[in-house]
């Protein structure tokens, strides 16, 4: 099947491939900025970029439940939680000449050759598949709370328990190891909860 | 939409993250490509859960539940590990993963002397 017989052009894109792929840029490229930048905190606030472009593609893909999520989660929380994390680890504000290690180019190596790989992979295998992004929105909140709620109650729950487990390891791990200090260190369990009130 | 678009724009972030997670140095540069890696999967996620919604008559919308779940995971990893980090830094000082080369095979990390590991241990745990 050649892409001419498809019922769509691959030539003419629609208005939302066309905000899929300027938002993709943006994303990709703060992507690229977060791994390769010398400045610690800015690292994690193009981080923020991506997460936020990476919401923006969820709505365009019609998961309004989960791009809200995820904005309030990664933006809300996980990058608070490493911005957190650089100050209390005493990371050097402004360029740190060190920040990526010897073996950078093997690491661009392997990741130039294994993108090269999957996006080969992927492109030939989904030439021909097309999203109907058409009708009625197939990711809304309603649809994906009675398919969680209806069919995914018992992962659902046993979720809860990890997290509730993650929350007792990490206040654990962040307290003193000093017997008779029971008051721990306040930075580590500050550091260590708000996670898991946004998760829950 | 073409399939293509989040299919290849997931595993071009999938890189990113892989290339940050083995040519970082700091700790917390690290966890930051292991959030970018696990967003990548996400996108794949959702992607083909809204794709597979329109092709089959009856799905469980497991993509985004599974999208759910592997947020709420990451947070809780996210938490742990920056709860390890920080407990490592304090104990050594550094949060440079090149440094922390003491259960590292090698010619020159394994000393002749069998009790400087356990002592190193001790120290780390005390």
């Amino acid at each position: 099947m050649t892409l001419a017989q498809a019922p769509h052009g691959f030539l003419s894109p629609t208005g939302v491939e066309i905000a899929f792929l300027l938002v993709g840029l943006v994303t990709l490229g703060a992507a690229l900025v977060t791994v390769t930048t010398r400045q610690l905190v800015h690292a994690a606030l193009w981080l923020v970029v991506a997460l936020g472009g990476l919401a923006v593609e969820y709505l365009l893909l019609t998961a309004e439940f989960i791009a809200w999520v995820q904005v309030l989660i990664y933006v809300g929380s996980v990058v608070v939680l490493l911005l957190f994390g650089l100050m209390l680890t005493k990371a050097p504000i402004g360029r740190s000449p060190d920040a990526d290690s010897g073996n950078r180019w093997a690491a661009l190596t392997v990741a130039v050759a294994s993108a090269v790989a999957l996006v080969w992979v992927v492109v030939d295998a989904f030439r021909t598949t097309w999203i109907d992004l058409d009708g009625p929105a197939a990711g809304t909140t309603e649809v994906t709370g009675a398919s969680l709620f209806r069919h995914w109650v018992l992962p659902f729950e046993a979720l809860s328990v990890l997290l509730l487990a993650a929350l007792v390891g990490a206040i654990v791990l962040s307290r003193k190891a000093k017997a008779g200090d029971q008051t721990g260190d306040p930075a580590g369990d500050l550091s260590a909860a708000p996670g898991k009130e946004g998760a829950r | 939409m073409h399939l293509a678009y989040p299919a290849v724009l997931s595993a071009l972030l999938f890189c990113t993250g892989l290339y940050g997670v083995l040519a970082r140095r700091n700790a917390i540069l690290v966890l930051m490509s292991v959030e970018l890696m696990l967003n990548a999967v996400n996108l794949n996620l959702v992607a083909f859960d809204v794709w597979l919604s329109r092709t089959a008559r009856e799905t469980l919308h497991s993509g985004q539940a599974l999208t759910l779940f592997t947020i709420a995971i990451a947070a809780a990893e996210i938490g742990i590990g920056l709860a390890i980090v920080l407990a490592v830094y304090r104990n050594r000082g550094t949060s440079d993963i090149d440094k922390l080369r003491d259960t590292a095979e090698g010619p020159d990390a394994e000393g002749p002397d069998g009790d400087h590991p356990a002592a190193e241990k001790a120290e780390a745990t005390a």
